[in-house]
């Protein structure tokens, strides 16, 4: 087989946002950098991205800074997040904004001329920066454009099924794949490779994303002994479509409720106002008449409890539809018609617009949307350190939603876009540096070579009375939705790790047919191997952490628990073993740890009153 | 949809009992060789091209080659030819088609075909390489006001799906890849022109180099299928070839031209 070799500086593995970004950092340290991703250009999930990025520009709320966005991301991280991370995050998401309106992004604007923000959950400032509701569009345009300006090679349509290291096994030293077209083998020798792959979304039926979410960064970083962190935490997105069948999963953007919209049951009640969590009492409105103040614009008055984190108003619907008040198809009401004139909804939400007119044949400016959860974002991810992105695996960087760390157990809408560009540029600067001080590329063994070429043709000697591709990802999924979904319990999740290493046991039987090109049987079964990978992580992960906390819902461990807040599990790999342990978490800095303190005092003040 | 399952004024006609079987003509093959092959596939209601599409490739033919991300129309990756015309898979809905006469599904064929409905593309990234990019004066400030960016904004909109690119005749017919770019590239020189800050001026690329936009004989057969309803022929196309005309050909234009030789 005629293996195509390609030698980089730095190859980023994901054409994202947070690839993307990384690349053009890179780039501009002077690296030769190369970029590969599984679909065409521009058409990463970043592209999908509607609502916003959070940077607290303080554009219409100049009270806001840094240090609020900070306290917001910690806040809605149920403490779990890293404070580093979090830190560095809502420092320089402002300047990363920035840099995309001067490379070119053309951004709403306020009245006077600067750029516009909007409401988000959990956000307790005007703070999301936005195009329309097709922000992700702009943003990866915006990259790609600036990327291909800089000469940086983009190698289209290529999967990588492994991550290559050097003679000593302790660095790493290439990625190796195949080209989708010919589904021919390909290695990438580099001196640093960064991992931005995105998330695992394709491990549950009902979710927000593409057949690219398979979880390939996490688990490729796994087995060469890389550490994945918060595996627990899987954001389900309160409002997915649910109605027709074929769009179930596909995302309502938060950005709905931001401009106003508000969720209804079946008895046309708002009922979001009976699922306020102490941790938010006294900072949300609790009558309708303040909520929609606030709406129109009263800084005096407090957010909507339709705009509490996604944790909430995701089990929030789903108790609503279990307690026999749920909408048509199970879930809930999403309704701006009744809120804001048509003119408004066109203008703001234009691609929500379209999006039911044309899928659902319903016109969102006359009737109300019925949404219901959906998965939607990995908080969990590859462990990084905070400043440099690199992995406890020299020379291997990972950033985006790949990475984990920044979100805790939940993850505020906005501050994935944010993400991906500051912690992209920051992976992108690091690698970048480093490759330039290394003379020469690290050696792969042939031996290590030979055999990844040799993986690759596996499914075809299984002929067909092994296991179909499409079938055990069914099974993959239905396993996820049942014992490891919203609601999880330790008999359940048990159930679900045994089912776990059957399927393992059987995906070396997957099998497929014909030829190499093109061949979506073929490559579902690289996907697999991953997808399994990253299920079990989760699913240990979930087994382990004995609370509720943010995304993680465990029905027999019903409340949050004080010790368990202060860590985070990590799991790792060795011979084809999971491990799971425990580190506490770094103490917030003095100043910040104040400003936590002297936050939460404040609000528990305000709730009394 | 909603005016079948709404009880409260009865149906004209009986709502359809779903799953109703349709048949798929779809291409199989590449650039040399190829066929249609028939499949016979379940409809749910709401269902669209790409679900059938991709239920075919999960239960009948693991090898049948598509591309698709988004699933909502937002990536531009699902581009292909139903009955014909150039559409959005992921947007196309069986409901628009009488299920007993069978639905031919094609790639785009202005490209070249690299395995049933996926066409190389790759020719309009390169075009897009030759575009002059985004380039503002060094000391703006970027203030600017919502009006001024509304004609930019309609550009900013393609989703690169390229079906404008494939029904355009200049190339599907007359195949002038080599001195023409393609209404998407108008678009998004537009969008570059039109961006408050821009500066650059890109006469000299739609005049003669890989713009050509001297072959548009403005058929706006590319403004019908543009499926984020870009008017690409009357305010990228139009302005440009204005703009052309106004600067390229102006003595300014003429003289700077001259002293570069
Ligand atoms: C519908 C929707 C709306 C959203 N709205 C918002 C929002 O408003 N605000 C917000 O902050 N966040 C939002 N999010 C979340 C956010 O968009 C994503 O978390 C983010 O875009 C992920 O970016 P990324 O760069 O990490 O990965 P992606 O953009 O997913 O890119 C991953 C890249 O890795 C490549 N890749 C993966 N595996 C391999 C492999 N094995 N080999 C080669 N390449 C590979 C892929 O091809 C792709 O290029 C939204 C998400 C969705 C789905
Ligand atoms: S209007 Fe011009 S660019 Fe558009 S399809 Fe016709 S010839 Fe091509
Ligand atoms: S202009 Fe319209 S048809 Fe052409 S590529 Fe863009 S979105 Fe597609
Ligand atoms: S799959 Fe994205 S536009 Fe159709």
């Amino acid at each position: 087989m005629t293996l195509q070799i390609h030698e980089h500086d730095v190859i980023i593995v994901g054409a994202g946002g947070a690839g993307l970004s990384a690349a053009i950092s890179a780039a501009e340290q002077g690296a030769d950098v190369g970029v590969v991703c599984k679909s065409l250009l521009g058409k990463a999930h970043t592209v999908m991205a509607e609502g916003g990025i959070a940077a607290s520009l303080g554009n219409m709320a100049p009270d806001d800074d840094w240090r609020s966005h900070f306290l917001d991301t910690m806040k809605g991280g149920w403490g779990l997040n890293d404070p580093k991370m979090a830190e560095i995050h809502a420092l320089e998401s402002p300047e990363r904004v920035l840099d995309l309106e001067r490379w070119g992004a053309v951004f709403d604007r306020t009245t006077d001329g600067k750029i516009s923000q909007r409401n988000f959950g959990g956000h307790r400032y005007t703070r999301l920066a936005h195009v329309g509701d097709r922000t992700g569009l702009e943003l990866i345009r915006t990259l790609q454009d600036k990327a291909v300006s800089l000469g940086i090679q983009v190698y289209m349509e290529y999967t990588i099924t492994e991550i290559l290291k050097d003679s000593t096994g302790k660095k790493m030293a290439g990625a190796f794949g195949y080209w989708r077209v010919t589904g021919l083998p390909v290695l990438f020798r580099a001196k640093k490779i960064i991992l931005a792959t995105g998330g695992s979304g394709m491990a549950y039926h009902v979710n927000s994303s593409s057949w690219e979410y398979t979880g390939d960064g996490p688990a490729m970083a796994l087995r060469v002994g890389a550490e994945l962190v918060d595996m627990a935490f899987v954001q389900f997105h309160p409002t997915g479509m649910v109605w027709p069948l074929s769009v179930k999963g596909t995302l309502v953007t938060e950005g709905v409720r931001g401009e106003g919209g508000v969720l209804k049951n079946s008895d046309g009640e708002r009922f979001m106002f009976n699922y306020i969590p102490d941790a938010y009492v006294g900072s949300i409105a609790d009558t309708e008449e303040e909520a929609n103040r606030w709406a129109d614009g009263d800084s005096s008055a407090r957010p909507p409890p339709e705009l509490l984190t996604r944790d909430v108003v995701a089990r929030a619907i789903l108790n609503e539809a279990s307690e026999g008040r749920g909408s048509e198809h199970g879930g809930a009401y999403l309704d701006i018609a009744s809120q804001r004139p048509t003119e408004f909804i066109l203008q703001k939400l234009p691609a929500m617009y379209h999006q039911f007119k044309e899928l659902a044949g319903i016109d969102i400016t006359k009737e109300p949307m019925e949404v219901a959860p959906t998965c939607h974002y990995m908080m969990g991810g590859i462990r990084v350190d905070p400043e440099t992105q690199e992995t406890c695996v020299s020379g291997l960087y990972a950033s985006g939603e790949a990475a984990g760390g920044l979100h805790g157990a939940n993850r505020l809408g906005g501050n994935s876009l944010s993400d991906l560009l500051v912690f992209g540029n920051r992976a992108g600067i690091h690698a970048g540096q480093s490759a330039q001080k290394m003379k020469t590329f690290p050696k792969i063994p042939e031996d290590n070579i030979e055999s990844a070429i040799d993986h690759l043709s596996f499914p075809f000697k299984n002929k067909s009375s092994g296991e179909h591709p499409f079938r055990l990802r069914d099974e993959l999924q239905t396993i996820m939705e049942e014992y490891v979904g919203i609601k999880r319990d330790e008999e359940g999740l048990e159930k679900g790790i045994k089912e776990f290493q059957q399927l393992r046991s059987r995906d070396s039987n997957l099998f497929a047919t014909g030829s190499q090109s093109y061949n979506a049987g073929w490559q579902t079964c690289f996907d697999l191997i991953n997808l399994i990978d990253v299920s079990l992580a989760i699913a240990y992960s979930a087994l382990e952490r004995k609370e509720s906390r943010g995304a993680h819902t465990r029905i027999d461990f019903p409340t949050p628990s004080d010790p368990l807040g202060k860590v985070k599990f990590i799991i790792s790999l060795s011979s084809g073993k999971f491990n799971i342990s425990s580190v506490s978490i770094p103490t917030p800095r003095k100043e910040l740890l104040a400003m936590i303190k002297k936050d939460q005092t404040k609000q528990k003040s305000s709730g009394k009153k | 949809m909603s005016a079948e399952i709404n009880t409260s004024s009865p149906p004209s006609s009986a709502p359809p009992t779903y799953p109703i079987n349709y048949t798929f003509k779809i291409f199989r093959g590449n650039d040399k060789t190829g066929e249609f092959v028939d499949y016979e596939v379940p409809i749910d209601e709401g269902m669209v091209v790409l679900d059938a599409i991709l239920s075919i490739q999960e239960n009948q033919d693991t090898e049948l080659a598509v591309r698709w991300n988004c699933k909502s129309g937002r990536c531009g990756s699902c581009g292909m030819e139903v009955n014909g015309m150039p559409k959005l898979a992921c947007m196309t809905r069986l409901s628009d088609f009488d299920p007993k006469i069978p639905i031919t599904v094609t790639p785009m064929k202005t490209f070249p075909i690299l395995k049933d409905l996926v066409s190389d593309v790759s020719w309009n990234y390169e075009v897009n390489k030759t575009i002059q990019p985004f380039s503002p004066d060094e000391d703006s400030d970027f203030i600017y006001q919502q009006e001024d960016i509304e004609r930019s904004r309609e550009f900013r909109k393609c989703i690169e799906c390229f079906l404008c690119q494939d029904v355009c005749h200049v190339l599907r017919e007359h195949d002038k890849k080599d001195s023409f770019g393609g209404p998407r590239f108008f678009v998004r020189s537009a969008a570059l022109h039109f961006h408050p800050e821009d500066t650059a001026d890109r006469s000299e690329w739609l005049k003669e180099g890989q713009g050509g936009i001297g072959h548009c004989n403005i058929t706006r057969c590319c403004t019908d299928v543009c499926p984020e309803h870009i008017s690409i022929t009357d305010n990228a196309i139009i302005p440009q070839k204005e703009y052309v005309v106004d600067n390229y050909y102006s003595i300014l234009g003429w003289i700077k031209k001259q002293f570069n030789k």
